[in-house]
């Protein structure tokens, strides 16, 4: 379990802005959301002596934005191979490396062109190597292709039905009204979902994430040194990383997994709470993993929020939207706001313990919870201000 | 007349793979079972993830199975590849050797594909090296 409660903060956040085509390179995106982090946070870049990033070579690495933001001497430049699982990962890594004394200040960012450059949601390599011979030779290719998998099981075991999987849809798209970032704001109804047109059976379009081209930043210190900083400290109070037996032999592959009902949450929920000694009833606001719809739904039941197969029902029940027992995905999450990977997830739960989130501001939140992973290994993290 | 070039992805066999995929070409669907604790496995592997043992044995499967979970693809990608093979489904199918197995439901239409249905292997020689093993209502 992760030991270190309280001892590190998030101290600075920035972005770039989220677009479909940025026209500029990868560096360019990562180096000046870190810059803005460490601006955000008043510290000067020639303080920073850590980067770490999570990507599937489809970025930048952390040495080259060290280079470029001519940062003089980084101790603990590294990369993860990493996707959805990733992005509360490099941040508790940091925390690691921060104690470990491999370095002091460190700035985790996710960097991509993921629209206008490689497209995740496209298609993986074309040559069915390694564990992809078993896959892609049956047109068994995408990530959507490969999710489908696992809603239809909630559906046969649960009676999940399309109007539960829109509400999430629905109800994350009406927070991003709020955004004035978010690639998507225009309402939808659920005759709009019921109508969007069929990708991949379960999957409607709109059970799908967006594609962004953008980058998103944090900066993490001990947290004496977050109280000298120019920002309101927001403290990781827990954390925790990992998944259940059989995760496969990469992120698509999940031909091992014992249930596709449930995904990586199930595992991670005691050391998560037991982590910062919370549980489900103390979260103010969460930001949850929300590259398809469903995820939504099996973090909710596997982190205890409810009941195994009562995902639906309680998304149904209103409980996500901003005056629900459970405020989600207040920027309007990977569906709405941008497919950072996660990453802009941990910027809005930082903002709202900030106070700073203005037309989306929960009011009075005091713990957050940040997700990040869909399928058979993930991470998150319990934040308070 | 000429049939146009198969342009989808084709298995790549390593020195793990190689005889599960001669085994379809000789029509047999073969599986690694454990020469020490008797387990089946799938994918092909080194070592036999019930006890760590590397001593294992081909056999071949009975080729039978259910469906576990199903999916349905209607957007082809990429689209000049799959265009035509719309809707098509992709299934995993719990064999009776107790491992799961990626592949095709064919024979029957997608959307008449239900939770536990009974399949049954059939091979697909989709180029003169590779022949695919697919499943069909049993
Ligand atoms: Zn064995």
């Amino acid at each position: 379990m992760w030991k270190l409660r309280d001892k590190y903060s998030i101290s600075g956040i920035g972005q770039t802005a989220f677009t479909k085509a940025s026209g500029r390179t990868v560096l360019d995106l990562a180096s000046e959301a870190c810059k803005a982090a460490a601006e955000d946070a008043g510290m000067a870049l020639d303080e920073i002596d850590g980067i770490i990033s999570f990507h599937f070579n489809d970025s930048i690495p952390a040495m080259a934005v060290a280079s470029n933001l001519g940062i003089p001497a980084v101790m603990h430049a590294v990369d993860y191979t990493a996707g959805g699982n990733g992005a509360n990962l490099i941040m508790l890594a940091a925390t690691a490396a921060i104690e470990a004394g491999l370095a002091r200040n460190v700035l985790c960012y996710r960097a991509m062109n993921g629209r206008s450059g490689f497209r995740l949601g496209g298609g993986r390599e074309f040559s069915a190597q390694g564990i992809t011979q078993y896959t892609a030779p049956f047109g068994w290719i995408t990530y959507p292709q490969a999710m489908a998998m696992w809603v239809r099981r909630h559906i046969v075991k649960y009676g999940t039905t399309a109007e539960q999987l829109g509400q999430v849809a629905i109800t994350f798209r009406e927070n991003a009204g709020r955004n004035e970032a978010a690639m998507q704001r225009a309402p939808i109804t659920m005759d709009d979902y019921l109508a969007s047109r069929m990708i991949v059976e379960p999957f409607r379009m709109l059970d799908i994430c967006l594609e962004s081209d953008g980058a998103c930043a944090v900066l993490i210190t001990g947290k004496d040194r977050a109280r000298d900083l120019r920002q309101k400290p927001v403290y990781i109070t827990g954390g925790a990383y990992g998944g259940g037996p059989s995760q496969g032999d990469d992120l698509f592959d999940a031909i091992r997994w014992p249930d596709h009902s449930q995904n990586y949450a199930a595992y991670i929920a005691d050391d998560l709470w037991g982590s910062a000694g919370l549980k489900p009833e103390d979260v103010d606001v969460a930001e949850i993993y929300d590259c398809f719809t469903y995820s939504v739904l099996m973090q909710l039941e596997g982190l205890g929020f409810c009941r195994p197969g009562e995902g639906g029902p309680f998304v149904q029940e209103g409980h996500l939207a901003r005056n629900g027992r459970l405020p989600t995905n207040t920027h309007g999450g990977l569906l709405s706001e941008a497919y950072i990977h996660g990453t802009n997830h941990v910027l809005e739960a930082v903002r709202q313990l900030r106070g700073t989130a203005g037309a989306r501001q929960i009011a009075d939140a005091e713990i957050a919870l940040t997700t990040a992973g869909a399928m058979t290994c993930g991470s998150a993290m319990l934040l308070r201000n | 007349m000429n049939t146009p070039a198969y342009n989808k992805p084709l298995p790549a066999p390593d020195p793990d793979s190689a005889p599960f995929w001669e085994g379809t070409r000789a029509h047999e669907l073969r599986l690694q079972r454990c020469d020490d604790c008797g387990t089946h496995r799938y994918p092909a592997g080194p070592h036999c993830p019930s006890c760590r043992s590397t001593r294992a044995t081909w056999i071949k499967s009975s080729g039978r199975g259910k469906v576990y979970s199903w999916i349905v693809v209607v957007h082809p990608v990429p689209k000049e590849v799959y265009h035509q093979d719309v809707p098509y489904a992709v299934a995993l199918i719990d064999l009776a050797e107790g491992v799961r197995i990626a592949s095709n439901i064919v024979g029957c239409d997608p959307r008449a594909i239900t939770a536990d249905m009974p399949v049954e292997v059939v091979f697909d020689a989709v180029t003169a090296d590779v022949t695919l093993p697919k499943f069909k209502p049993a």
